[in-house]
C-alpha cells in the first residue's frame, strides 16, 4: 500500500499546497489503483493527469458518480440507453469542483438510473463490496462508496434520492452527506426523481465531507431553477464534544426490521452519544413507516415523467429496424432499460394515469406533508435525529434481486428524510456479524438535522467520529 | 391487490415500453406487489392535508429576458443515432 493513497483528501490537499506533495504524483498514484480497479467500482478512468492546480482542493482527484454529465466522457447513468454516451457539457457541480482544484479521476457505476440499493442493477454488471467480494456496496452510488473505501479514490461524489448516498457510505464503512434538498445544483445530472435528487460527497472522513461540501454549494445555478444560495461558508468541523445537544431517536425507525448486530452497534453509539454530553431521548415520527410507500409513488412518478426522453432519436441507444415511429419508440425503450427500471416507469406511469391520480399521486404527495410536519415537530424539541442508516449489513450479491419490495426495504430509514428534503450524514459506527454469520461488516449510524443544518450537522457527525475511531483500513487492501 | 394483462399492456402502452408476454405476466404480479405495500397509506386520514411537491419554499425563479448563446447545432447532433441534414432523422410516423 502507497504511503499517499493513505492521506486522506484533506491531508493530502493540504500536503500538495504546502509545497510537500506534488499534485502530478498524487494524481499518478489514484488513477493506477483506479486503473487496477477489481471491484468493478469504476466504469471509466482519467488517461491523462490534468495541469497542475492552483486551486484551494490541491488537485485532490475526485471520483464522479456515471450520472453526472462530464463533457467528452462517457455518462451513462448505468444505462445500456446511454451507453457511450458523450455529453457535449457537464454538470455545475463537476465544474465548480474542478474549477477548486478536484479534478475528474474517473466514473463510477451504479445502479441504473440511480433505481437500486446494490448497484446489481447496472448495465455494466455490480460492484463489489471491498469488505467482502461476495457482497454487495449498497447503492445506487455503490461505485463511488466502494471506490473511496477501498482507496481507488480520495473522495467521490455521489446522488441520493432515498438512501442513494447514505446507504452504500454506510454498507462500505466510509462518510456520505445528503445535503438539504436545493443546496446543490442539480444541472447535468441526468435526472430519476426532480423533486427528491441530490448530490453529495462520499468521503473517507467527516472533514473530508465538509471540505469537498464546501465548494458544491455556494451561490444558486441560473441553470437550476430549484437550485438555494446557501446561507453562509461550510466550516471545517472542530467540535471535541456533544454538550448543550439533544438527540432524538425515533421509535418508529429503530426496531422491527433492524438486524439485532446493526442495532447493538447503534445503541452503543447512543450511549457514547450521551457520554460525550449529549441529551438523548425517543421521540416519535408517526407517519415515517408510510415513507417508504409514499416514496414508491413518488419517485417512480417523476421517474417515469424524466425517462420520457430516452426515446432514441437524439442520443444514445436506437433499436434498428422499426417500421414506424411508434414502434422505434417502444423497442428502443424495450431493449435499452434494465428490468428494475422498467418496473419503475410502469409503477409511476399507473399511479399517473387516468382514474387513478388522486388515489396514489395525490395522496402520496399528502403522506410528504405529513413527514415533512413530523420532522418540523421533532425539531422543536431535538437538533439532530439519530437512526441506523440500513436496517442491516451488506448483504450477499443476488440476495434480493428476485424480491423488488425485499430491496426497497433498505431504504426504510432514509428515505423519510428524502421527503422532507432535509440534511442527513452517514457515518461508520462500528462493526457487526450478517445475520447467516461470516466475517463483520460496517454498521452506518444516521444523524439528520433542520434544513440548512449542514455545519451543526458536520460538527455533531465530527465530534461522533473522533470518539468513535472506526478503523476502516480492513476494506483498503481490496480493489 | 391483481392487476389484469390488459392494464399492464395499457399502461406499457401510455409509457412507449414494448413488453413481451412472458414480461407482461412478470410484471402484473411484481407491480400488484407494489402496491400492496402502497395501499397502506390509504389508511391515513388526509383529507385536510395539502399536498407538498417541493419541500423547501421557493420564489418563483426568473432570469432576464435576454438572447444567449444555445447549443451550437453540430454538438446537438453529435450523438444523433441518425441524422438527415441539420435535424435528427426517425423513421415515419405512419409507415
Amino acid at each position: 500500500m502507497n504511503d499517499i493513497l493513505e492521506l486522506s483528501a484533506a491531508a493530502a490537499a493540504k500536503a500538495v499546497l504546502a509545497g510537500d506533495l506534488d499534485g502530478g504524483e498524487l494524481f499518478d498514484a489514484y488513477r493506477a489503483r483506479a486503473g487496477a480497479d477489481e471491484l468493478n467500482a469504476f466504469l471509466w478512468v482519467a488517461e491523462d493527469g490534468p495541469p497542475a492546480s492552483s486551486g484551494p482542493l490541491g488537485g485532490v482527484p475526485l471520483a464522479v458518480k456515471d450520472l453526472f454529465c462530464t463533457e467528452g466522457v462517457p455518462s451513462q447513468s448505468g444505462s445500456r440507453i446511454l451507453e457511450g454516451y458523450l455529453p457535449p457539457y457537464s454538470a455545475t457541480v463537476v465544474r465548480r469542483l474542478a474549477a477548486a482544484g478536484a479534478p475528474l479521476l474517473g466514473k463510477t457505476n451504479q445502479d441504473e438510473f440511480a433505481m437500486g440499493s446494490s448497484t446489481e442493477n447496472s448495465a455494466f454488471g455490480p460492484t463489489l463490496n471491498p469488505w467482502d467480494r461476495t457482497r454487495v456496496p449498497g447503492g445506487s452510488s455503490g461505485g463511488s462508496a466502494a471506490a473511496v473505501a477501498a482507496r481507488l479514490a480520495p473522495w467521490a461524489l455521489g446522488t441520493d434520492t432515498g438512501g442513494s448516498i447514505r446507504q452504500p457510505a454506510a454498507l462500505c464503512g466510509i462518510v456520505g452527506l445528503k445535503p438539504t434538498y436545493g443546496a446543490v445544483s442539480r444541472y447535468g445530472m441526468i435526472a430519476f426523481a426532480s423533486s427528491l435528487d441530490q448530490a453529495g460527497p462520499l468521503t473517507r472522513d467527516v472533514t473530508d465531507a465538509a471540505l469537498l461540501y464546501g465548494w458544491m454549494v455556494g451561490d444558486r445555478d441560473p441553470c437550476d431553477s430549484t437550485s438555494l444560495q446557501f446561507p453562509g461558508p461550510i466550516e471545517l468541523p472542530a467540535r471535541s464534544d456533544l454538550r448543550g445537544l439533544a438527540i432524538g431517536v425515533p421509535a418508529e425507525l429503530t426496531g422491527e426490521g433492524v438486524e439485532p448486530g446493526v442495532l447493538a452497534a447503534f445503541e452503543a453509539t447512543l450511549e457514547l452519544i450521551a457520554g460525550l454530553g449529549a441529551r438523548v431521548e425517543r421521540c416519535e415520527l408517526p407517519h415515517a413507516p408510510h415513507a417508504l410507500a409514499a416514496y414508491y409513488v413518488l419517485a417512480p412518478a417523476e421517474a417515469s415523467s424524466n425517462l420520457a426522453r430516452f426515446d432514441g432519436v437524439r442520443y444514445g441507444y436506437r433499436a434498428s429496424g422499426a417500421d414506424d415511429l411508434i414502434e422505434m419508440y417502444t423497442r428502443t425503450r424495450h431493449d435499452g432499460f434494465g428490468a428494475e427500471v422498467k418496473r419503475r416507469i410502469m409503477l409511476g406511469t399507473y399511479a399517473l394515469s387516468s382514474g387513478y391520480y388522486d388515489a396514489y399521486y395525490g395522496r402520496a404527495q399528502r403522506v410528504r406533508t405529513k413527514i415533512a410536519e413530523d420532522f418540523a415537530t421533532v425539531f422543536e424539541r431535538f437538533d439532530f435525529i439519530a437512526t441506523p442508516t440500513a436496517p442491516g449489513v451488506a448483504f450477499e450479491l443476488g440476495a434480493k434481486t428476485a424480491d423488488p419490495l425485499a430491496m426497497y426495504l433498505n431504504d426504510f430509514c432514509t428515505v423519510p428524510m428524502s421527503l422532507a428534503g432535509i440534511p442527513a450524514i452517514s457515518i461508520p459506527c462500528g462493526l457487526a456479524r450478517p445475520p447467516g454469520g461470516g466475517p463483520e461488516l460496517p454498521v452506518g449510524f444516521q444523524l439528520a438535522g433542520p434544513a440548512f443544518s449542514e455545519n451543526a450537522l458536520l460538527g455533531a457527525a465530527f465530534a461522533l467520529e473522533q470518539a468513535l475511531a472506526f478503523d476502516g483500513r480492513a476494506a483498503a487492501g481490496a480493489g | 391487490m391483481t392487476i389484469e394483462r390488459a392494464e399492464v399492456r395499457h399502461v406499457a402502452r401510455l409509457a412507449r415500453l414494448a413488453l413481451s408476454d412472458e414480461e407482461v405476466d412478470r410484471m402484473a404480479v411484481e407491480l400488484a406487489g407494489v402496491l400492496d405495500h402502497i395501499a397502506t397509506i390509504e389508511q391515513l386520514d388526509l383529507d385536510d392535508v395539502e399536498p407538498t411537491s417541493h419541500v423547501v419554499a421557493v420564489e418563483n425563479a426568473l432570469r432576464a429576458d435576454q438572447p444567449q448563446p444555445s447549443l451550437h447545432r453540430e454538438r446537438a447532433l453529435a450523438s444523433a443515432p441518425a441524422r438527415a441534414g441539420d435535424g435528427f432523422a426517425v423513421p415515419s410516423p405512419q409507415a
